[in-house]
């Protein structure tokens, strides 16, 4: 026992072995090798290849719904999410416990029950048909499909920060004569930044991969309701492989720079 | 409170009216109109497969996800800050590139069970992993030394000391694993399994019906995962998993 304090109690040097392999064994063949295989597979033909199969028309129009869509979503759950959870964490009213987990339920449920819920809002017959501006197969549609599905991340985070850091500095501010807007933004925010921030950077994650949704209500057309996981879709299901593994890849490079800003924003948390 | 009100009409706008409109489409014939929907063949038979793979998959990934959970707190070795961070990634990285990347590496899982056995363990292996992992890291070390120095067996201390303490971990995120599996869809699509009576899971038989302009019969599956859905989040807070306020 050269260091009794790090050495678990209930595991032999066998036993550590043995579940160290066992981690790594699934870990690894069930998320790395796949994932790093598809990044090899894509370069393996040259990254002259891959730059032209995601810069293509459709692609860059694809790239850009996908980044307007996150851009529409994330601000508005952000403000949503800030002010669910300073009433969630703050106040006192009765049916408290039922918004609560009223919050929780676009994480339980399906993509595409969320979609077939906004067809039959917006849809032919729909309580909401004949707006004066068309929701599904635009933008509007996919931009509700997108609020859906990322709209407690934010909430999820800020609000066990806000338990944590109390209200005492708020008190205080108030004490010293700030309004409430002014201790909001002055002693409130910056406290709860970085778990602003980490809800944030879950929500674009969930916004850039969203699909089942956006699928069914965007009519997936060609250039111009098409985001980035329906192209890879498509090009998969037209047997263009090499271009689905591009496109794929692009997304997973988000995705692990999604990770990185995870990681990141983590470590500064108090 | 104004942020209260704001964001409660939000939430009813953006959630509960959809939904709402789902469960009225369901029952628009009626309560027999709804059973006959729901329980046709082909959609019991892609409930009944999307129930059981789900549940033999998060059974796997609850025993697995504790196994990576302990490894990752108690164990020490090269890389291990990295490895941490990459267990998020089925929740970064999109479901269809999930399944594009299984069926590049895995091709004969392509149009199978096996197939969506595999693309279901991919998108929720960090559920379990994230619920134990804290719980773990405050687990009282002492506990197990003084179990240890008073003869117990390691095999007696993980299963009188350890596992109850971590049980509800497993057991909240295993369950929301579950409520993910049970709805999962741009993996299996991708995988391919869509064939009625076979290998088709409920959200891709809700698809296909809306595909067909079948909204009624797509409403009536809809609303039994939604039932699936509430069952597991109210079961999650029975348990104290989640505090009233976060």
């Amino acid at each position: 026992m050269a260091d009794p304090t790090t050495l678990p109690s209930a595991q032999t040097a066998a036993g550590r072995w043995s579940l160290r392999v066992l981690a790594l064994g699934y870990l690894g063949a069930l998320l790395f090798v796949p994932v790093a295989y598809v990044l090899v597979k894509t370069f393996g033909h040259g990254i002259g290849r891959v730059i032209d199969s995601i810069t293509t028309p459709a692609a860059i129009h694809a790239f850009q719904l996908t980044l307007e869509l996150a851009a529409i979503a994330v601000p508005l759950n952000t403000v949503f999410g800030i002010a669910m959870a300073l009433a969630l964490v703050r106040g006192r009213f009765p049916g408290k416990g039922i918004l609560n987990a009223l919050i929780d339920l676009p994480f339980a449920i399906s993509p595409v029950v969320i979609g077939l819920a906004l067809l039959l809002v917006y849809g032919r017959g729909g309580w909401l048909d004949g707006l004066p501006f068309q929701v599904l197969f635009s933008l509007p549609g996919m931009a509700l499909a997108t609020i859906f599905v990322c709209l407690p991340f934010v909430v999820r985070e800020v609000a066990p920060v806000l338990r944590e850091v109390g209200d005492e500095s708020e008190q205080a501010a108030a004490t010293l004569g700030a309004s409430r807007w002014q201790a909001f933004w002055r002693v409130t925010l910056p406290s709860i930044r970085w778990g602003v921030a980490y809800g944030v950077v879950l929500s674009v994650a969930r916004a850039i991969g969203e699909f089942g949704a956006v699928s069914i209500v965007s009519g997936n057309i060609a250039g111009r309701t098409q985001t980035l996981t329906l192209l890879v879709q498509e090009r998969y299901n037209n047997f263009d492989k090499a271009g689905a593994y591009a496109a794929s890849t692009l997304l997973a490079l988000i995705a692990l720079s999604t990770l990185l800003s995870m990681t990141i924003t983590r470590r500064r948390e108090p | 409170m104004l942020g209260l009100g704001v964001g409660t009409l939000w939430l009813s706008v953006i959630v509960l009216l959809p939904l709402a409109a789902v469960v009225t489409r369901a029952f628009d014939g009626g309560v027999s109109a709804f059973l006959d929907a729901a329980t046709s063949r082909q959609a019991i038979d892609a409930l009944v497969l999307t129930l059981v793979v789900s549940l033999l998959v998060t059974a796997v990934n609850a025993v697995m996800g504790t196994v990576i959970a302990w490894v990752l707190v108690r164990d020490r070795f090269p890389g291990k800050v990295v490895l941490n961070a990459l267990i998020d990634l089925p929740f970064a990285l999109p479901t269809v590139v999930a399944g594009v990347t299984l069926v590049l590496l895995y091709p004969d899982v392509a149009y199978t069970r096996a197939g969506i056995a595999l693309a279901l363990a991919f998108v929720t292996l960090p559920f379990v992993v994230r619920s134990v992992q804290p719980v773990l890291m405050e687990l009282d070390r002492e506990v197990e030394d003084a179990a240890a120095s008073l003869g117990a067996r390691p095999s007696q201390i993980l299963r009188r000391i350890v596992l109850p303490t971590l049980a509800p971990a497993i057991v909240s995120g295993a369950a929301l694993g579950f409520a993910r599996a049970v709805g999962e869809f741009g993996s299996v699509v991708i995988i391919g399994a869509n064939i009625p009576f076979h290998s088709q899971v409920a959200s891709v038989y809700i698809f296909s019906q809306v595909e067909s302009g079948n909204t009624n019969g797509a409403a009536a599956v809809a609303v039994v995962l939604l039932t699936i859905s509430v069952l597991i989040l109210i079961g999650i807070r029975a348990l104290g998993g989640t505090r009233d306020d976060g």
